[in-house]
């Protein structure tokens, strides 16, 4: 007995659609710092086009491109972007409840759960508003993230020497920025705080990529306590969607 | 691990979560103490990261150069609520002008 949900007013779906396409426009532009980073780091052209096509998560991406190009193993570059990446399983969880998907479409679905699609998705009030929100959101993101990827990739490899333009210093910014919102509780301050420290005790003692991975263990620690008392409220500052980041 | 064998398996690993959460009852991940973890887990990560890409030298010594320099930028832009685009590339343009001068 699945009932179709009753069709969205003209109105509303020209708002989804506006929001949609300027969360993918907005976001899909940091794409190009992506591609720089990601060949002043080492990689080819094609294996950033990669990175951005098939694994198409920001904070991962930038973090496999990151711990290769602090000299970190292999192993370790996977374990932090998959570590990164546990939160989109999350959002899946989410989104499979509003976009009742099977097959093929579900396949398409998972590829393109991320932080905008979700939360574009989840801010809607009606079941027809959540799918288009997602969908649109995460193909425009998709689309408008891997083209700047391209030319942030054509760009950096044209531009010679990283080094002379700051490039690899603009990584630990982006980190910030990645890291910037979510520092709203004083649990997530004190998992940062902690996580500094294990990253700057375990540097000089273990290979590249290790701390990083060391640094997670402050999440289990600060998590792992009773309490809670230093949560921020659950409202969000105005205009801005849960969960959301600067980039994919 | 080759660097293509890296990118693939982040890639694969990546999209095994991804799906994961179409395919598991959403209980698996319930309970307080269980989400506060894994809700923390990206502030962790990226505060690692940030740590290891502006202090962090050759051999794992700790430096003082201009990264550390560019990330004091970036950080004042995040307090100015700048754009994503404009963090990194006042970071980039800082460690930039900064090594052309000599330092860092």
């Amino acid at each position: 007995m699945s009932t179709e949900p009753p069709a969205l007013s003209a109105d509303r779906r020209r708002e989804v659609r506006r929001q949609a396409l300027s969360v993918g426009a907005a976001t899909g532009a940091y794409g190009i710092s992506f591609g720089a980073l990601s060949v002043a780091s080492g990689l080819s052209v094609w294996q950033t086009q990669a990175l951005s096509l098939l694994l198409f998560s920001g904070g991962s991406q930038f973090a496999v491109v990151g711990v290769l190009g602090a000299g970190g193993s292999g192993v370790a570059a996977v374990l932090t972007s998959t570590l990164l990446g546990v939160r989109n399983g999350l959002y899946a969880l989410q989104t499979s409840r509003f976009l009742g998907v099977t097959g093929v479409r579900r396949l398409a679905a998972a590829q393109i759960t991320i932080d905008e699609s979700t939360a574009v998705g989840v801010a809607q009030p009606e079941r027809p508003a959540q799918r288009i929100g997602f969908w649109l959101t995460g193909i425009a993101v998709f689309i408008g993230w891997n083209v700047m990827t391209l030319v942030g990739a054509l760009v950096g490899n044209a531009i010679g020497d990283p080094r002379t333009y700051g490039l690899d210093a603009a990584a630990a910014a982006a980190f910030a920025a990645l890291l910037w919102p979510r520092l709203r509780s004083g649990d997530a301050a004190a998992t940062a705080v902690l996580a500094v420290f294990v990253a700057l005790v375990t540097s000089p003692l273990l290979p590249p990529g290790v701390p990083v991975i060391l640094a997670a263990l402050a999440a289990v620690v600060v998590g792992l306590r009773r309490g809670g008392r230093h949560e921020a409220p659950p409202t969000s500052r105005a205009g801005e969607l849960p969960g959301a980041d600067p980039v994919p | 691990m080759t660097t293509w064998t890296t990118v693939l398996l982040a890639c694969a690993a990546a999209y095994a979560l991804k799906l994961a959460g179409y395919l598991v009852p959403a209980t698996w991940v319930e309970g307080e103490r269980r989400s506060r973890v894994i809700a923390l887990l990206p502030v962790a990560l990226l505060a690692g990261l940030v740590t290891v890409q502006t202090v962090v030298g050759d051999g794992g010594s700790l430096v003082l150069d201009a990264r550390a320099a560019a990330l004091a930028v970036a950080v004042g832009l995040l307090l100015l609520r700048a754009n994503f685009l404009v963090v990194v590339a006042g970071a980039a343009l800082t460690a930039g002008l900064l090594r052309a001068v000599g330092w860092g």
